[in-house]
């Protein structure tokens, strides 16, 4: 693939010299030629989702090629300022210093604080979740559940889940006692579903999907509202987020095409089947 | 009374890898079974991978594999040729190089990740690639190539040497017609065994090959090897055990087999050895 | 072995020298290459912070205002659970060696050399599978918990069994046939042979089987990430959690920017430092390094 033309010219010397005109050929046809290639790079969460539209996308669209790459969500917002990525993923609204992105919100999802199914407990107040992380309340007895020590789970640093959660009671991350620390949703559900006395949130899909798929974990309703995808549809939810996919500038061409199809309602049964909330 | 209690912890030593066999692997396979078919070895993917299958993922480990071992598999064998059969004229160099194999065969597999992501993925730009992945591969499986390939070259008894510096054949003639051919099932068994390491290897990879699950259409495209698919399954996809453990058993059978045609080869030099 | 008389250098055999040559210098750069490529990406870490916050700060957590760097927790909790599965797989791999060579009949050894094999290859991921599904709810529901030192040592003991085995067994069966001859003729004890003789003679290859494995649990990554709970807060007990500095790595370095990132490689700095100092070790007390 094209390292004839690079090579042509001069004798290639021996060994070191026969790869390097393969590998810069390479890196020319990714970089300038970029007919139909777009990169997407950032959040964990949403990178299944856009995973799964871009397949959907490029099997409509031959020789287009979409590579999703995860890193959470403030990757997503350096790589699309810096242009190494055409579209970054962000698991948020924009900060306010934000504002030279543009978002384009594909799905909705929410922040649920799940507990062990055999957890008699039905509902934390704000203030007594603020006191298990900080490690104030040690035990469920003391919020009306059996004798046994809490383990509180947190996610580890630089997911915005956790910036989303610290933001939402007002917690310093410094602050939180935890018991675990866990990377990805999945990872928490597990360590929840092996655990009776443990506490952890995830997002609301990854959760729902979970819970109704026999794992033994349970959704807390939160400030009186059920943790569903249905109350994040309908906004009731009150620690919810926009799953964003933003560009720097109005998107144009291929990326552009990419993004409306991504808001269209041609995908809505996939974001409904990764338990995200579709746009209305 | 010593006898028998060395007997006792002898037995008991090996009762307990035995269980402790027979639980994980008994595990992997009650999991993974149920999720495993044809099917499931045939068809790409889908739905984050809690549908569909494993293909394009198998794919893609073999072409990370195939160039780790092509530029590992010459680069090692020139070291252990010249380690074995000239490393003794210049024995400071000899002993540097020996000694720098030692230390890369120890550095932890996520340091070659933090290496192979920060050189070939960001300073070559080669991104998120099967390049950098089989790139960072052929730098953790270089160590193991030298050392069994070496071990092969050792083993040529030294009346064939010296008979053939006697008759007054080159050095050349010596190695190509005498000495390698005598030590291919140990360059075979090292490269088995650098494939093996390679694919049961999960850090260096997330961090240099990526995540993409689907068919590379070329080296500079990202890829998902078997065991990353696995980690992805297990710690990111709701719902996704079944096919992870699928997966797991599919990866343990390869080992399995790489296994198995390693002693193959290993009876198959020793015959020839004798 | 040298070329008789050197009568007629043939071109060949210098190219060959050549080409072998600097392959073998390439070989020896590798590591040297990645040990200055991990150093100069921390550097800004290093220079920024100073190497003395990276032990002295209040915590880990490098996004906070200030940001704290303490990678003390994390070493600590990284040779806690290096020493804590040596000591459980040390002993036991070199009595299933010692049960291969001098008990087992011949079928029971070849099949438990082929399941240790297995087990060799089995992916860290699949251990670690097997930690956070399994083994960690049955800690949890004794000690919560669960994912703590004690579920990483345990993984652990089980993942560098199979390298601890295979090499004391090469170390033990290395030991001259002539000297279990010798042995037998003096009419020593079967055990009286194995912990007079055998084992002494063996050293050098045992000392090298330790040292390899030790360098296998200490680099440990994906299956630490899994079931050590992963807090970075200096472990007060074997049922605390704990994050080890490679599994540090694995969590952060996908989501690190910058100062952070660097940080990371600090941390890739001092394992690789570990590794060597642990190579220098073997060395100095002689030990046989042994691959495969």
């Amino acid at each position: 693939m094209g390292s004839d033309a690079v090579s042509g010219g001069r004798r290639a010397r021996p060994v070191i010299a026969m790869l390097l005109p393969l590998l810069l050929a390479g890196c020319g046809d990714g970089g300038k030629a970029a007919t139909g290639k777009l990169m997407l790079t950032g959040s964990s969460t949403v990178a299944p989702l856009a995973l799964e539209i871009a397949k959907r996308y490029e099997a409509d669209h031959p020789g287009v090629r979409i590579d999703v790459q995860t890193g959470g969500s403030s990757r997503g917002i350096t790589d699309a300022r810096s242009g190494v990525a055409d579209i970054g993923m962000v698991s948020r609204a924009l900060k306010p210093d934000e504002s030279d992105l543009v978002a384009h919100a594909i799905a909705h999802d929410g922040i649920a604080i799940i507990v062990h199914a055999s957890n008699p407990v039905t509902e934390l107040s704000a203030d007594q979740i603020r006191a298990i992380y900080r490690g104030q309340i040690a035990t469920w007895q003391a919020v009306g559940g059996p004798k046994r020590p809490i383990t509180v789970v947190n996610k580890a640093e630089g997911r915005s889940t956790l910036e989303l959660f610290l933001q939402h009671f007002g917690l310093a991350n410094t602050q939180i006692h935890a018991s675990v620390v866990i990377g990805d949703n999945e990872q928490g559900i597990k360590t929840v579903a092996g655990n009776p006395g443990a506490i952890g949130y995830v997002s609301v899909g990854a959760a729902e999907y979970a819970a109704t798929h026999e794992v033994a974990i349970r959704l807390l309703p939160l400030d009186g509202i059920p943790a569903s995808t249905v109350t994040v549809k309908d906004g009731r939810f009150p620690l919810s987020r926009p799953l964003n996919l933003v560009t720097r500038g109005q998107p144009q061409g291929l990326a552009g095409d990419f993004i409306a199809y991504a808001r269209s309602a041609a995908v809505h049964d996939r974001v409904r089947s990764l338990y995200f909330v579709p746009l209305d | 009374m010593r006898d028998r209690l060395s007997a006792v912890a002898a037995w008991g030593a090996a009762g307990m890898v035995l269980a402790a066999f027979a639980w994980l692997i008994g595990d992997v396979l009650w999991r993974g079974l149920p999720g495993l078919s044809w099917q499931f070895l045939v068809s790409a993917p889908a739905d984050a991978g809690r549908a569909g299958g494993i293909a394009s993922i198998l794919l893609a480990t073999v072409w990370i594999l195939a160039i780790a071992i092509g530029t590992a598999l010459p680069l090692g064998l020139a070291t252990a040729v010249w380690l074995a059969e000239f490393g003794h004229r210049q024995p400071r160099l000899q002993g540097h190089v020996n000694h720098a194999l030692d230390v890369l065969a120890g550095v932890p597999s996520i340091v070659f990740g933090l290496f192979g992501n920060a050189f070939f993925a960001v300073t070559l730009g080669l991104g998120f690639s099967i390049l950098s992945g089989g790139l960072t591969l052929a730098c953790m499986a270089l160590p193991i190539l030298v050392r069994v390939t070496g071990a092969g070259l050792q083993a040529v008894p030294a009346e064939l040497r010296q008979g053939a510096a006697a008759c007054g054949l080159t050095q050349w003639t010596t190695l190509s017609r005498l000495l390698l051919p005598a030590a291919l099932p140990a360059l075979l068994a090292g490269t088995l065994l650098g494939i093996g390491r390679a694919l049961a290897e999960t850090a260096a990879l997330i961090f240099t090959s990526g995540y993409v699950d689907r068919y590379p259409g070329s080296v500079f495209d990202s890829a998902r090897a078997l065991s990353v698919h696995i980690y992805d399954l297990a710690m990111n996809v709701p719902g996704g055990e079944r096919n992870g453990y699928a997966s797991a058993l599919v990866l343990v059978a390869l080992i399995l087999c790489i296994n198995l045609a390693t002693h193959a080869l290993a009876r198959g030099w020793q015959r020839s050895m004798s | 072995m040298s070329t008789p008389g050197r009568s007629s250098p043939p071109d060949g055999d210098a190219a060959l020298r050549a080409v072998t040559g600097l392959a073998a210098r390439l070989s020896g750069t590798v590591v040297v290459g990645i040990a200055l490529f991990v150093l100069w990406q921390a550097w800004p870490a290093l220079q920024a912070v100073g190497p003395l916050r990276f032990v002295t700060d209040a915590g880990w957590h490098p996004l906070a205002q200030p940001a704290q760097f303490n990678l003390l927790p994390m070493l600590v909790a990284s040779v806690a659970v290096t020493l804590g599965a040596m000591l459980l797989a040390g002993p036991l791999g070199l009595f299933t060696a010692i049960f291969m060579t001098d008990y087992a009949p011949p079928a029971l050894a070849r099949l438990l050399r082929g399941v240790v094999e297995l087990l060799a290859g089995v992916p860290s991921v699949v251990y670690g599978l097997w930690g956070l599904v399994t083994l960690v709810p049955l800690l949890a529901a004794w000690q919560p918990p669960g994912a703590s030192l004690l579920a990483g040592i345990l993984v652990l003991a089980l993942m560098i069994l199979p390298t601890m085995v295979l090499a004391s067994h090469a170390a033990i069966a290395g030991v001259a046939a002539e000297h279990r001859l010798t042995v037998a003729a003096l009419g020593f004890s079967c055990a009286g042979s194995l912990w007079g003789v055998l084992l002494p003679a063996a050293r050098a290859g045992l000392c090298g089987a330790l040292l390899l494995s030790t360098t296998r649990a200490l680099g440990e990554t994906m299956a630490m990430l899994m079931v050590t709970g992963n807090v970075a807060r200096m472990p007060d007990s074997l049922f605390a959690p704990a994050r080890t500095l490679t599994a540090n790595i694995a969590l952060e370095l996908a989501y690190a920017m910058d100062r952070h990132r660097a940080a990371l490689f600090v941390g890739g700095l001092l394992l690789t430092a570990l590794v060597l100092a642990l190579v220098r070790l073997a060395r100095g007390l002689g030990c046989a390094w042994r691959h495969a």
